[in-house]
């Protein structure tokens, strides 16, 4: 009943978070496994109060993407690859793939876009404090990991000649992004600097050496 | 696709097992076992709403059945429709009139029913035409369209025809800011900030008979107007438009019309508007712009082009508009039933404001502003809203109501329908759509009562929803049932064209006022036949005109001689039934236009050029009675300067007794 987000067979690439994926569904079966039983028993708990809390939004949130599939699930082997199929494709990105599979995001991110990826690679994730992504993979953070993601992502297609030195760019998290070019070369809030760029069927990937970090929320 | 059949079934098991609202959701909530039961409306049955779809790049405007999902009818509105004549028959093609002459195509966005005291009064429906601006009203008596009203010093018309709750006007706005009518249009492209502006129409509509007029257009700052809906209940009286590229960029918007935070919601005191429109203070300006009209009684279309307009100056006369900052190319601008929020759906935003109109009016008698844009005065965000929807979904689109204090609104970019509370802002339920939905409908969301049993999802992408048809599908549409506190899908149908805005009304609305036929008494084409007795052909110079009539199974005159080459014949087929559902087609050899389809008591005409002697047959189209393959009927044309008399009749024609048939016999 817990579709996989993804059904490519590239997934393969990514084993240790896909576990984790794995061990985070078996959780939610013994979940239900359990309300099951508490219903068979006439003793209805937790399961209907989660709709008009504060909890709500979060709760809601998070189970976006996970409901039936989205166009991540549409089959066609033929077509140009969107940003999610090309990312699922890199070796380099096998973090960031994972990262967007526990945050929901490969829904929104199979759509119609346009959009513009700002792709860590692994060793971008890598420099990150020690336990810096473990921490982020797990599920009490996975709206922070949204932020951070979201914060990646702008609805637009830039290509890499079309930055102007100085531009804002507002992410889909709602933050922005300043951007400088110097010599042709692309960085981002000063610390990430654009070292490839791959077009998509639906926006535009500029694979950066560092993870962009939204400004701390007030 | 076959995965999520598996996970479906399995699904299905569980969700059977689990209470819905359990947590999270899965594949077997998207689709649940009484579904088709909710959806299924038995053979014979009526469907239990209307639902009035626009046709986006078709021009056209469809009807469905609810919650079947049945179509019901295609209205031709924009587009010529070559299976009903429209456009191509004399009577309809003034309709397609413009002042760029004759337009057969357009881009029917949204579709609005006509309302009295905030309720859909099942009179019309208005329908806009984004390529070359005009609006569109359709009488729903008779599903067809009766009025096309053009805009002048506008490009684009998009945030359009929304209503206010009296119908007292249908507005109008440029989506593409152009240098206005009556100025020099050739000047470079990057002057736009000074030599482009926005103009937004009020259209007045008749009380009575619907007439359109344009009372008064309102001079704006150069952006993109984008929807708008009327104020409703404390807010009648005003209107809110959303705008995007206040940035005034003139090319690759992609980028460069996303570059503020903000852009606007424009909020306009349209009472005040007619009080400077009564004191005076509008400007006459010179424009050219078609104004097309229907008669049910002629059956024929007028076009006369106007040459006048009132224009009133936002920037002159300052307490008409206001701009609320509303983050990030604003789409949607939605009143809810109470008249109070007005909600922005800004599509690079990640989240919602939902503005107050208490404190719109307060802010503006508090002067609680942060300056002006190009001459306008722009309230503090702040002092206008009434909160946000914190991190709702990806791409806010569209937002309808359910009158309980619920709003519900799209997310292109999720892919999914969002219902929160109005109140207290919270996120209350959530539901994939297939895919990345544009606008949405829920019976009467837009008005004061909304009707709301159901919700439906017109998205914009189809993929593998349904069996593949080649590159080209058809949007897919999404039925929910939203009764309960949580959305439920129980349909997924096929739509016709692109569909934009939609609105659907309970049938007994509209169902009872159904026009079965034109009476034919009443019938005062110039050129109608209203008996056999009266048919006839009559040479003008080159022109013939044939007076013909059509009842179960014959056309009258069904024998035509004496027509020459380079004739110009027009056919005035007048249908003599007095009938429900029996119309009459007329189809003829060669005609490099389209058939006629002309329904009881109605007359429709169809011209015809006589290129080159020879035999031309006729026939009905339509299947009208066992013998429907008996009625044709021919048309002979001679050369040109030939001495052949002018003969027509119908059963009379027979071979002479001496001739062909005897002579063999013996």
């Amino acid at each position: 009943m817990y579709k996989s987000a993804t059904p490519l067979k590239s997934i393969s690439a990514i084993s240790p978070a896909k576990k984790n994926n794995l061990n985070h569904k078996l959780i939610i079966m013994k979940k239900h496994i359990i309300i099951f039983a508490s219903i068979l028993t006439g003793a209805i708990l937790g399961c209907n109060n989660s709709g008009e809390t504060t909890n709500a939004t979060t709760d809601n949130t998070t189970q976006a993407a996970t409901t039936a599939g989205g166009q991540e699930a549409v089959k066609d082997d033929e077509s140009a690859k969107d940003v999610v199929k090309i990312a699922v494709g890199s070796k380099d990105h096998t973090t960031l793939v994972a990262a967007l599979k526990q945050a929901d995001l490969v829904t929104s991110l199979s759509n119609a876009g346009p959009f513009t990826v700002f792709a860590p690679t692994n060793d971008a994730f890598n420099k990150l404090p020690a336990g810096t992504v473990e921490g982020l993979m797990k599920d009490e953070k996975k709206e922070d990991l949204q932020n951070i993601l979201q914060y990646h992502v702008t609805v637009s297609t830039i290509k890499a000649e079309s930055f102007i030195d100085g531009q804002t760019l507002g992410m889909v998290n709602g933050d922005n992004i300043t951007v400088s070019v110097k010599d042709g070369k692309v960085t981002l809030n000063g610390n990430a600097h654009i070292i490839a760029s791959i077009p998509a069927s639906n926006g535009i990937i500029h694979v950066v050496d560092a993870v962009l970090l939204p400004p701390a929320k007030k | 696709m076959k995965k999520i059949t598996i996970s479906l079934l399995a699904g299905l098991v569980f969700s059977m097992l689990l209470m819905q609202s359990c947590k999270p959701k899965n594949a077997g909530t998207a689709v649940n076992a009484d579904a088709a039961s909710k959806a299924y409306v038995a053979p014979g049955k009526y469907d239990e709403f209307y639902n009035f779809v626009s046709g986006g790049f078709s021009g056209q405007m469809s009807a469905y059945g609810l919650p079947s999902g049945r179509l019901l009818r295609v209205i031709p509105v924009f587009s010529v429709d070559p299976e009903k004549g429209w456009g191509y028959s004399e009577e309809t093609k003034p309709m397609l009139n413009t002042s760029h002459g004759f337009v057969p195509w357009d881009d029917l966005h949204h579709t609005e029913l006509s309302q009295t005291n905030g309720e859909i009064d099942g009179r019309w429906i208005f329908g806009n035409a984004n390529n070359t601006p005009r609006v569109a009203r359709i009488d729903l008596t008779t599903f067809r369209t009766n009025e096309i009203i053009e805009l002048p010093n506008s490009a684009g018309n998009h945030s359009s025809p929304f209503i206010t709750e009296n119908t007292e006007y249908v507005v109008a706005g440029t989506r593409f800011s152009v240098p206005p009518d009556d100025a020099n249009g050739d000047v470079a492209i990057n002057t736009y900030k000074q030599n482009f502006k926005g103009y937004i129409s009020f259209i007045s509509v008749g009380k009575e008979d619907g007439k359109m007029d344009i009372a008064f257009q309102i001079k704006c700052p150069g952006v993109n107007f984008d929807l708008s809906h009327a104020g409703k209940g404390k807010s009648h009286g005003w209107f809110f438009f959303s705008c995007y590229n206040t940035e005034q960029a003139n090319t690759l918007l992609e980028v460069n019309a996303s570059q503020r935070d903000k852009d606007f919601i424009m909020a306009v005191n349209w009472k005040k508007a007619e009080e400077y429109l009564k004191a005076g203070k509008g400007r006459k300006q010179a424009v050219k712009y078609a104004h097309n009209v229907y008669s049910d009684k002629t059956h024929s279309a007028t076009s006369e082009i106007k040459t006048e307009v009132t224009i009133l100056d936002a920037k002159e006369l300052k307490d008409i508009c206001y701009f609320i900052p509303c983050p990030k190319s604003p789409h949607g601008c939605d009143v809810d039933p109470t008249g109070e929020y007005i909600v922005g759906s800004g599509k690079l935003a990640a989240l919602i404001p939902v503005f107050s109109f208490d404190k719109i009016q307060k802010a503006i008698a508090d002067k609680a502003y942060d300056g002006e844009f190009e001459g306008i005065p722009v309230i503090k965000y702040d002092a206008a809203l009434h909160g946000e929807v914190k991190k709702p979904g990806l791409g806010p689109l569209h937002t309808e109501f359910d009158g309980k204090g619920n709003a519900y609104t799209t997310f292109f970019v999720s892919s999914e329908v969002v219902k929160w509370s109005i109140a207290d802002l919270k996120v209350l339920d959530r539901v994939p759509t297939y895919y990345s939905v544009g606008h949405l409908c829920v019976p009467g969301g837009d008005s004061k009562k909304p009707n709301a049993k159901y919700l439906i999802a017109y998205n914009k992408i189809t993929k593998d929803r349904y069996l593949p048809t080649g590159p080209e599908l058809a949007q897919s549409a999404q039925l929910y049932d939203i009764s309960g506190d949580k959305m439920q899908l129980i349909l997924d149908f096929p739509t016709i064209g692109e569909p934009h805005y939609a609105q659907a009304v309970a049938a007994d609305v509209i169902k009872n006022k159904s026009v079965k036929f034109f009476k034919i008494d009443e019938n005062s084409n110039p050129y109608v036949s209203k008996g056999e007795g009266t048919t006839k052909v009559v040479r003008e110079g080159t022109k013939v005109h044939v007076y013909m009539s059509c009842i179960r199974s014959h056309f009258s005159p069904d024998n035509i001689e004496g027509v020459r080459a380079g004739d110009e014949v027009y056919f005035h087929v007048t249908n003599l039934e007095q009938d429900w559902d029996v119309p009459h087609g007329f189809a003829m050899k060669g005609a490099n236009n389209a058939e006629l389809l002309i329904m009881p008591g109605e007359t429709q005409t169809l011209k015809w050029i006589a290129e080159k002697p020879g035999m031309y047959p006729f026939y009905c189209t339509d299947f009208c009675s066992a013998l429907h393959q008996e009625m044709q009927g021919y048309l002979r044309v001679s050369p040109a300067g030939s001495n052949v008399p002018l003969t027509f009749s119908t059963g009379k024609n027979y071979p002479k007794a001496d001739s062909t048939v005897a002579a063999p016999a013996k």
